[in-house]
């Protein structure tokens, strides 16, 4: 619907890093056995990409399938394309043990962007348990951890650029941790 | 007088000029100075009181180790108390304040507690102020807390902001001193991912102010050179005023660097906490030299010799015109000749030792120094500062030999290496006697998690006592380190340094050898909590023979320096007068952090607004721009009204419920948890899950249901509607989301991982609207849509459709007795359905209402609330929920716990409804008294009150309790004691207090 | 603070992203269980001092349950394995007797 917004409205703040609120996102949470023949098939006829490795997002243009747990993998759409490809996604699932649920209102989407001033890394490794090298976090990459103290989700889509996910409700608390982290001056100086 | 020097410096910038202020005078120093250099170069050897006896107290040292010199530091929003002088870098405009003292730093009142010392030895607390008991509450504790504490409380919130930084590394270097540097050099030749840190500003440690030569260079030279190599490896990371703060489980290190406290001005964090995950930890932590205990020996101007010898060569700064020399060892000549290669005076060395030193003691003699072999200090003699000191013979009692006059003396009992990083995560320890210290035992080192070693030390923290020893355990370290990640040692020989063959240090620990009581209670152990070795014999004495039984007993090593200088002499003075070996009485345990680390840092980013995670509705915006007045429910942010101008809180929340009541409400409750449970076993599982059947629920219906813990308890509630064929929608409470869905996955992951159930907690999807009231059917046809009419969506019925164009599920579910629709949108259009729902109930004046209506609205129904009605106790047979418990059901979480005995006891205490007699509120949690008093002489009690409010619909207050047979008793008055002395009574009655027949919601 | 290694997303987990649930393989006793027998396992939980099976949960990461067999003296940890066992598997038994040749599975205390 044309009225439908996200959390933050697609704001933005620059440091030595940028951090833009992505807007909309159609996202899908996907219930099945990982190694089901119709869940792969799926995923590649129906979402367009390959199924992902563990701790990876396969990507192709506007869609992706980003691996979760075990059971669970996060399919990203074009917004509008969401509710269509959930029926497709349950129909295709009919009669084996899944479950497919339209969830693209209960996040938000961050991208966090390195300069030629720092690294983007730098900013989330101010805040999340992970190894950011560029040797360690590398393209493809999906990660699912926590940011300071929200939960979140993210992924290397750039060399210096990630994709990070969280709950709408948490949306202004993980852009102003990003923001304030991202603050110019800030930089470690280590990536 | 302490004074500037015309040479050294190596620190220093002496062009540039800096201004600060001491007390508030205003002083000079130069870039590169310490605060502590700064204040001798302006004569100010007085810096601070001790803590128990006031005495005056001057620097002792030059680094972390220093015990004294601390200050308040700074003003207003970025004041901080308790600052090493030592460790605090010079920067234009500091302020800074002495501390422990009133009036003043020169006259200081608290002094008498000095007269008084004789009467307050160790345990003058614990002994003086144990009776009678009022006292210590009256008068003891109030004015030991005055007297107590370094420092102030700072009063303004900090101005500044904090970070961390996670960082992975092979190898962590922890000290950038010579063997730091040559450790990190050989670990990063070898290929591995190193990271090296330094805690203070400069590189190479004490090797440059020693002159030691490396391959043919000076040491200044050799580190310039070695930084240099290390600056263009790729994987090493190198970080000055970055301390190793501790070392954990499983190769976890704390690093707090320290980013503006040398330049405040910039806008950047203060203080960054690096949490490192190490493969490896290199520990080259140097070594802190001793003092020796003799009479006077915390008089201002008695400092340790290396500190002597740092401020001359780094600073330029002589803390004395003429310096007596005290030591058991050779390393203390050094400062004897450096003093005296810088023209100043050297009156005399004392050397304990009855042969003498080695060749630098031949290197004083023969620059003219007068040396004594086998005499010490009788005592100094000065107040607030050192005058003369009375010299005798080491073996003797103390008989004075002669009177020397000096303004400074400098001591050394030996070096210590520094083992606290080694020792955090459980290294072992040796003791040396040649060296008299404790040093790491190289067989017993920390563990990770695979059970290998993880920690190496190299240097002096080894045990290395010379630079070329240092150089080559350090070279080892660094190659043993890399090659355990997996790398292979570089071919690299330890650079080159002359060995020293000093004469065999004696060790010393009081002196003279045969002081007496005198003497000894005037030998300061810990100079900062003034324990002297009198007090540790005396807590001996007294029969605390461990070493953690006197440290407490004393207080010693328990300030803010944690006995960086007194451990080892305690130590020794202890077993000494147990007859005991050293190793025997061991040491205290090392802790974290290896000096005090700011709070901040250990907070990092959470401070402020980001103190924690707020949850925030799509409505939150609407709320804060149509006066919500906030409540935190879990993270959640809820409004508990809306206030419009004017309004009281209580004025608000009357409205809303009457508008509620009699035409139009609407609530967000967007907050309720809303999990999809789906699979072939899930009416299986949701049977465990619930007290109640949920597997016989029909498609479209909608069910109250109750979930209990393993043990009986009430833990949540909420609507379960069937979706289809195996799908259920299970709505939890507001905090409860998270926390159920974890609880129902834990059972499914692992207890029940045959069956085939899926969860997905889906609360954030949709924005949820209770659209409440009379009016509540009206306004949605309004809005036009799907048919909302009684006949077609029935009381616990759902529906999905559309509703003014919206997509929603429409759920006929009641928590207020009225008519009442909750209606979840998706998250992204809940503000715009919420300003649809405005808009067409404007004519029935549609009132938002928030939690505080919402529970008076269920109380005057007798609904129960998780958290009011329960409270981790509670059963759903106290609340008269015996209706929800599913008598066809073999078994459900928490069935078999409501069978014990405690749990069918009838005489828990029971729900019922409670009403004033005189039509006032009682307070929340008032307990109903019965007769007689329990064992223990209190007031036995029947009964509390769990929900109370002013009910505006029924103009009266009502609440909801737990009472002793309570159902049983409908009519009778109890008696509710106030904390003011009076009473309530109170009419046991039905918790329904409104439309019982349950019309309203019916219609 | 500790590392485990997540055994389904293969994570080297520091305990920040983990959520300590206690002793493993308790067995669940329900209706039709004697007094003792539901007592002991509502509130009866071994201690040992050394090796020790413990569940986990990945919660700031895949979300799963997992058991950790670890040293609680010396904090070693012999391998984490999926929850969806009643015993452990036998390349955790075998990495836990490499370093304790007395231990068995049946003779540690939490096995019911």
């Amino acid at each position: 619907m044309s009225n439908a917004v996200s959390a933050l409205q697609g704001v933005s703040s620059a440091g030595f890093a940028t951090v833009t609120e992505a807007g909309l996102r159609g996202m899908i949470t996907l219930r099945g056995d990982h190694n089901a023949a119709s869940l792969r098939q799926a995923v590649t006829d129906i979402v367009g990409v390959d199924m992902p490795e563990v701790r990876r997002c396969t990507r192709a243009g506007e869609r992706a399938a980003a691996w979760m747990s075990p059971d669970e993998l996060l399919i990203m759409v074009p917004y509008a394309d969401a509710p269509d490809v959930v029926a497709r996604l349950s129909a295709a699932l009919e009669g084996m043990h899944g479950l497919a649920v339209n969830m693209s209102d209960a996040r938000a989407v961050f991208m966090v962007e390195g300069t030629a001033e720092g690294s983007a890394r730098e900013v989330l490794a101010k805040l999340a348990p992970v190894d950011m090298s560029r040797a360690a976090f590398t393209q493809g990459m999906f990660r699912r951890t926590r940011l300071a103290q929200a939960a979140v989700a993210f992924g290397a889509v750039g060399d210096d650029a990630f994709e990070l996910i969280c709950f709408r409700s948490e949306a202004q608390y993980v852009f102003d941790l990003l923001s304030m982290s991202a603050k110019s001056g800030s930089q470690v100086g280590v990536f | 007088m302490s004074t500037r020097l015309s040479t050294g410096g190596r620190l220093l910038d002496k062009t540039k000029q800096v201004t600060f202020q001491f007390n508030g005078r205003r002083l000079r120093g130069l870039q590169g100075d310490t605060l502590a250099s700064a204040l001798l170069a302006n004569d100010q050897m007085l810096m601070g009181r001790s803590f128990k006896y006031h005495r005056p107290r001057g620097v002792v040292a030059s680094g972390a180790e220093e015990p004294n010199g601390l200050v308040n530091l700074g003003r207003g929003g970025t004041f901080e108390p308790n600052a090493r002088v030592t460790t605090t870098e010079l920067f234009d405009g500091l302020t800074a304040e002495s501390q422990n003292h009133w009036p003043s730093l020169d006259f200081d009142v608290g002094v008498l507690n000095n007269y008084a010392s004789r009467f307050m030895p160790a345990g003058f607390y614990y002994k003086t102020f144990m009776a009678p008991a009022p006292a210590w509450k009256h008068l003891f504790e109030p004015l030991i807390r005055r007297a107590a504490g370094l420092g102030k409380a700072p009063k303004d919130r900090d101005a500044d902001r904090y970070e961390h930084f996670y960082a992975f590394v092979d190898v962590l270097v922890i000290g950038g001193g010579i063997a730091g540097l040559q450790g990190a050099r050989a670990a990063g030749q070898a290929g591995a991912k190193v990271m090296l840190v330094e805690q203070t500003a400069h590189w190479g440690g004490r090797a440059p102010v020693d002159g030691v030569e490396i391959d043919g260079q000076p040491a200044d030279a050799w580190v310039k050179n070695t930084l240099q190599q290390l600056e263009n490896m790729d994987n090493v990371t190198i970080r000055s005023r970055t301390m190793g703060a501790g070392v954990y489980d499983h190769g976890y290190a704390l690093a707090y660097e320290r980013l503006t406290d040398h330049a405040p001005a910039q806008d950047i964090p203060r203080h960054r906490l690096w949490r490192i995950r190490a493969g490896q930890i290199i520990t080259a932590t140097g070594a802190i030299e001793r003092p020796l205990a003799f009479a006077g020996n915390d008089i201002p101007g008695v400092m340790l010799a290396s500190a002597v010898r740092d401020y001359a060569v780094n600073f330029a700064v002589s803390p004395g015109d003429r310096t007596v020399v005290v030591t058991n060892n050779d390393d203390a000549y050094r400062t004897a000749i450096t003093l005296k290669q810088a023209g100043l005076e050297i009156p005399v060395i004392l050397d304990a030792r009855p042969n003498g030193g080695g060749a630098l003691a031949d290197q004083a003699r023969a620059l003219g120094v007068r040396v004594e072999n086998g005499k010490a200090i009788a005592s100094v003699k000065g107040g607030k500062r050192v005058t003369a000191v009375d010299i005798c013979a080491q073996a003797g009692e103390g008989s004075v030999l002669e009177t020397i006059d000096c303004d400074a003396v400098a001591m050394s009992g030996g070096w210590s290496p520094v083992v606290h990083l080694w020792s955090h995560c459980g290294g072992k320890l040796l003791w040396d006697e040649g060296e008299a210290h404790f040093r790491p035992n190289p067989d017993a080192a920390p563990k990770g998690a695979q059970g290998q070693d993880f920690v190496i030390t190299a240097g002096i923290a080894s045990g290395a006592m010379d630079s070329a020893a240092v150089l080559a355990d350090a070279t080892q370290a660094g190659k043993t380190a890399a090659v355990r990640m997996g790398h292979i040692a570089p071919d690299m020989a330890a650079p080159k340094a002359d060995a020293e063959e000093p004469a065999p240090l004696l060790p010393v620990w009081k002196m003279p050898q045969g002081a007496g009581y005198k003497l000894r209670s005037k030998m300061w152990l810990d100079f900062q909590n003034d324990v002297k070795v009198s007090d540790v014999q005396l807590a001996a004495q007294e029969g605390y023979e461990s070493v953690e039984h006197t440290k407490r007993y004393t207080t010693i090593g328990m300030a803010t320096d944690q006995g960086k200088l007194s451990n080892i002499n305690g130590l020794a003075i202890l077993a000494d007068s147990l007859n005991e070996a050293i190793p025997a009485v061991g040491t205290t345990t090392f802790r974290p952090p290896y000096t005090p680390i700011s709070m901040g840092s250990i907070g990092g980013d959470a401070s402020g607004d980001l103190f924690q995670p707020v949850n925030q509705t799509p409505l939150h915006q609407w709320g804060s721009d149509n006066g919500a007045y906030w409540e935190p429910v879990g993270h959640w942010r809820r409004a508990y009204c809306y206030q419009r101008d004017g309004e009281t809180v209580e004025q608000a929340v009357h409205r809303e419920v009457l508008a509620t009541r009699n035409s139009l409400g609407l609530l967000d409750a967007s907050t309720l948890g809303k999990i999809i449970v789906k699979g072939p076993d899930a009416g299986k599982f949701l049977d465990m899950m619930y007290t109640n059947m949920m597997s016989n629920l029909k498609q479209g219906k909608c069910r109250y249901g109750l979930m209990c813990t393993e043990n009986g308890f009430l833990t949540d509630d909420g609507v379960v509607a069937r979706i289809d064929e195996d799908t259920w929608l299970c709505h939890t409470t507001t905090g409860g989301a998270a926390r159920i869905h974890a609880h129902m996955e834990e059972w499914l992951q692992t207890e029940w991982w045959d069956w085939k159930v899926y969860t997905v907690n889906a609360t954030e999807q949709y924005g949820q609207i209770a659209v409440v009231g009379p009016n509540a059917r009206a306004v949605l046809e309004k809005l036009g849509g799907m048919d909302v009419s009684k006949e077609a969506l029935g009381f616990m019925e759902w529906k999905e459709g559309q509703i003014g164009g919206f997509d929603a599920r429409v759920f006929r579910i009641s928590f207020s007795g009225e008519l009442s629709f909750e209606i979840a949108v998706p998250a992204s259009q809940t503000r715009a359905f919420w300003d649809a729902l405005h808009a067409a109930g404007a004519e029935f004046d549609a009132t938002a209402y928030g939690t505080e209506a919402l529970h008076i609205l269920r109380a005057e129904k007798g609904f129960i609330m998780i958290g009011d009605e329960t409270d981790g106790t509670i059963i759903p047979q106290d609340l008269g929920l015996h209706w929800a418990l599913s008598k066809k059901k073999d078994d459900y979480l928490g069935k078999r716990a409501q069978q014990r005995i405690h749990m069918t006891d009838p005489d828990r205490w029971q729900l019922v409804g409670l009403e004033t007699t005189d039509g006032s509120t009682l307070p929340d949690g008032a307990y109903a008294v019965a007769e007689g008093v329990n064992a223990n002489g209190q007031r036995n009690t029947q009964g509390r009150v769990t929900s109370t409010y002013h009910s505006p619909t029924l103009g009266k207050g009502i609440a909801m309790g737990l009472v002793w047979n309570g159902p049983e008793r409908m009519g009778e008055v109890i008696n509710f004691p106030m904390l003011d002395g009076t009473s309530k009574t109170a009419k046991i009655v039905s918790p329904v207090f409104y439309d019982p027949e349950g019309k309203k919601q019916n219609v | 603070m500790l590392i485990l290694e997540c055994p389904y997303c293969g994570i080297h987990a520091e305990e920040t992203e983990l959520h300590a649930g206690g002793q493993a393989h308790i067995k669940r006793e329900t209706v039709g269980a004697d007094d003792a027998a539901f007592e002991a396992y509502l509130f009866t939980r071994a201690n040992p001092r050394g090796v020790h099976l413990e569940r986990w949960r990945h919660v700031n990461g895949c979300g799963k349950w997992f058991h950790a067999a670890r040293s609680t003296t010396t904090l070693e940890v012999f391998g984490t394995y999926p929850a969806q066992t009643l015993t452990p598997p036998d390349d955790i038994r075998a990495a836990i007797t490499a370093k304790h040749p007395d231990w068995s599975f049946e003779g540690w205390q939490g096995a019911t």
